[in-house]
């Protein structure tokens, strides 16, 4: 009954909340899904021509598996990171910025963009560390407030000193030279190197706290801070580390955005995928493997939903609210499981204790 | 219990869900048969462009691909393609499963959009020809074109195909450029603005800052300094003339101005008349909101040619891009098989300037137009179509006091099409540096 309450109940929300939401919508509830695949990676799945939509799939699923891999770190350590757009914009921002400036051999210009990209949004996630551990900032606030700044930092750079010639436009910057873009295979964006380093931040998030002493402490710490800090640990730097790591690993993915997908600066370079790793997180139950199906899950959705309005003639808006919708019911179908086992094991423990 | 009533519960959910996915089964085969009779366009027209034989696609199955910035009912310039568009598909006899359509493209609104992906969609469904609506679109439209050279596609407002022009693209020989000389409708619009005003004080809500943009904002400016000049006799240095750009096509929340704030801006520093440069219709309907708090405002919209209905009663008019007739020529191009990417910048049906069928630029007037006005317009008009009236004629000065024309010269095409600054009279930053 335990399995029934946490799988089958909560997929048996999801499916109901999304059927239902596509029949509000006017449309049959198979149609979309399948144009979403179709228009992600191909319909039957990686068709011959399909190579484009997979290889752009992809290098929307790189920033929100980077960006959940960076949020595990956090989550473990008691930290709400909604700073992490901020950071991803940093990243690119500093990638930007190399890859205008520096004229060098390729690899290591890539080298550079990508260092460049993780330094970024390290000193940015840092900096809602050292407001939160010094300043007394809930990383809430203060994390939202530099998303904020970040984002004005990039319009201003886009509309200022990186406008396009003879242009100002919130549109975004000129393309970066070619050499400083992420290698891709051939005609499609998608960077096997990119996608190596989402895949090395989850395995190493994974073994993080698996194996490492590290982990256990900042796991103690997101536990129970107060004790942590009375058994010796320093709670503070802990926590300042989390944020770091986690800033870091969301500023290589503003450098997969800016030098990978879109090979410019633009205002909306983080494409909310930061917000969107923290769903993935939540759902995922900060399991880094269980990141990799689920943001890819999302990735599809973010690439394939104009492909709704191009065959069903629906609001292509229809993606986000897909998304939302099945997020909020995983959520709630995950929290109406776990109340019931809860029930259940006090149940049990009552039937044994009068037994 | 309630276990039991989980379990029902359960069932009547997944019976729900299995139930509804099998109900739409018309709708699903609709949606394959036009799968499978697009791709066949798309091959048609393959073999139309890289033959360069004559051969071209049969009218039934034609298909128009159209890629949006904004939404399609956006009463500004999305609405006014997407018009355009459905009078290709009119006119062609053909029916709405010809028009595939993708609003919202762009990076704001959607964050993992790839043009040419979306260009390749279009082909995959039958697409013939694909217009890309938007300025902002102009590397997109590029990879699409290099990525399908042998679909046709139009770049509207660019210049990639004009051989004497900055940004031409020799290689790109599918992409077309197809622009009308709004500069005689703004130079309309800002006519009827100048012989309205009572505060002598004129604005102008811009988008983002280009040459596009500033040849448009400089041709409302002449046309309003002329009308208020020769047919209320005063003097061209009363008249203010001020713009604020806003930063992009449209507001973006964050990332642009409010262009709402900037219209109370311009009220509440004493402009009476609005005219409207961005992609939608916010600018005539603050100043509407405010009228109809007693206030003596005028607006004059953009780019749609029913965006006077937002606020009738205070609009002087609009100018409109009727993109139908255009539109019509290059699909007619490719069923012929003789699609040319070309550079095309039409002016307006002067018999006409309202004809929808032969004028590529009109201008809708307004209730908000009185009728004394409404005959100066006329004149104006009557001379800019006769070219009694040359409103790009030195002597003409740039904003910062440097001669863009001297006495007696007449601006060429290139000369306006890459206008580098506003012209002397226009208050705001018009230059790339917008942060000084």
């Amino acid at each position: 009954m335990s399995r029934v309450n946490s799988v089958l109940l909560p997929a048996a929300v999801v499916v109901a909340s999304v059927v239902g939401l596509l029949l509000l919508a006017g449309t049959n509830p198979w149609d979309p899904l399948k144009i979403i695949v179709e228009g992600s990676i191909g319909w039957p799945p990686l068709e011959e021509g399909a190579a484009r939509k997979v290889g752009d799939t992809f290098m929307v699923w790189v920033p929100i598996a980077l960006a959940s891999a960076g949020l595990i770190v956090t989550f473990n350590a008691g930290m709400w990171n909604i700073g992490i757009e901020g950071q991803i914009i940093m990243g690119a921002i500093a990638s930007a910025w190399i890859a205008r400036e520096i004229s060098v051999s390729r690899p290591i210009l890539v080298f550079l963009v990508i260092l460049a990209g993780a330094v970024g949004g390290l000193l940015w996630g840092l900096l809602v560390g050292v407001l939160r551990t010094a300043g007394g900032v809930n990383e809430i606030f203060g994390g939202l407030g530099l998303d904020f700044v970040a984002l004005s930092l990039t319009t201003y750079l886009i509309i200022g000193p990186w406008a396009r010639s003879g242009v100002a436009s919130t549109s975004g910057t000129d393309p970066f030279p070619e050499d400083s873009y992420l290698p891709a295979l051939g005609a499609i964006k998608l960077s096997p190197l990119a996608v190596g380093i989402a895949l090395l931040a989850l395995v190493g998030v994974w073994l993080l706290f698996k194996g490492t002493l590290y982990g256990l402490k900042l796991k103690a710490v997101g536990r129970n801070r107060p004790s942590s800090f009375l058994l010796g640990i320093p709670t503070n730097r802990y926590l300042l580390g989390a944020f770091m790591i986690c800033g870091a690993l969301a500023g290589v993915a503003g450098t997969s955005q800016a030098l990978g997908f879109h090979q410019r600066l633009i205002p909306a370079i983080s494409g909310n995928y930061g917000f969107l790793a923290i769903l993935v997180v939540l759902l995922a139950r900060f399991r880094p493997f269980l990141v990799i199906p689920i943001s890819f899950f999302f990735a599809m959705i973010a690439v394939g939903s104009s492909s709704l309005q191009l065959r069903l003639d629906v609001n292509p808006s229809l993606g986000g609210v897909l998304q939302g919708v099945l997020v909020l019911s995983a959520m709630f179908g995950l929290g109406w499981a776990g109340y019931r086992a809860l029930k259940e094991m006090s149940a049990s423990e009552a039937k044994a204790g009068s037994g | 219990m309630f276990s039991k009533r989980l379990i029902k519960l359960l069932g009547v959910l997944l019976a729900f869900a299995l139930v509804a996915a099998a109900c739409g089964d018309d709708d699903t085969g609709e949606t394959t048969a036009t799968t499978t009779t697009a791709g066949g366009g798309g091959d048609d027209t393959t073999t139309t462009v890289d033959d360069g034989d004559g051969g071209g696609v049969m009218v039934d199955d034609f298909k128009l691909g159209l890629v949006l910035v904004g939404p399609k009912n956006d009463r500004g310039y999305s609405q006014a393609h997407f018009e355009g568009a459905e009078y290709v598909i009119d006119q062609l006899g053909l029916t709405e499963d010809d028009l595939i359509v993708l609003e919202f493209a762009n990076t704001t609104d959607t964050p993992g959009l790839s043009l040419p992906g979306t260009a390749q969609d279009m082909v995959d469904l039958g697409a013939d020809l694909i217009i890309f609506n938007s300025d902002d679109m102009r590397d997109g439209a590029f990879e699409a074109a290099e990525l399908i050279p042998e679909v046709p596609m139009i770049w509207a407002s660019g210049d990639s195909a004009w051989a004497e022009g900055k940004d031409y693209q020799a290689n790109l020989t599918n992409l077309k450029n197809t622009w009308g000389k709004m500069t005689f409708g703004k130079m309309i619009g800002g006519c009827a603005a100048g012989l309205t005003t009572q505060t002598g004080e004129l604005a102008y809500l811009g988008p983002l800052t280009n040459d596009e943009t500033r040849r448009l904002v400089n041709s409302a400016y002449l046309g309003a300094r002329y009308c208020w000049e020769n047919f209320r006799g005063e003097d061209p240095a009363d008249l203010a003339f001020n713009v604020t750009y806003i930063g992009f096509w449209f507001n973006i929340p964050g990332v642009t101005l409010d262009p709402t704030q900037v219209v109370n801006d311009f009220i509440d520093g004493g402009a009476d008349v609005t005219l409207s440069g961005i992609d939608n219709n916010v600018a005539l309907i603050r100043s509407g909101q405010r009228a109809e708090a007693g206030e003596n405002l005028w607006g004059v919209p953009y780019d749609f040619v029913g965006a006077c209905d937002e606020a009738p009663d205070i609009c002087l008019g609009v100018p409109y891009f009727n993109w139908g007739p255009a539109y019509l020529a290059a699909a007619q191009s490719v069923i012929d098989g003789n699609f040319t990417a070309d550079w095309k910048w039409s002016e307006p049906d002067w018999s006409d300037i309202n004809n929808p069928d032969t004028s590529v630029v009109g201008y809708a007037r307004g209730p908000g137009l009185s009728a004394e006005n409404a005959a100066f317009l006329d004149t104006f008009i009557a001379g800019l179509a006769d070219g009694s009236i040359e409103l790009f004629q030195g002597p003409l000065n740039w904003q910062d006091g440097t001669q863009w024309l001297g006495d007696g010269e007449v601006a060429t095409d290139f000369q306006v099409w890459y206008s580098e600054q506003c012209v002397e009279g226009i208050t705001g930053v018009c230059s790339v540096n917008v942060f000084g």
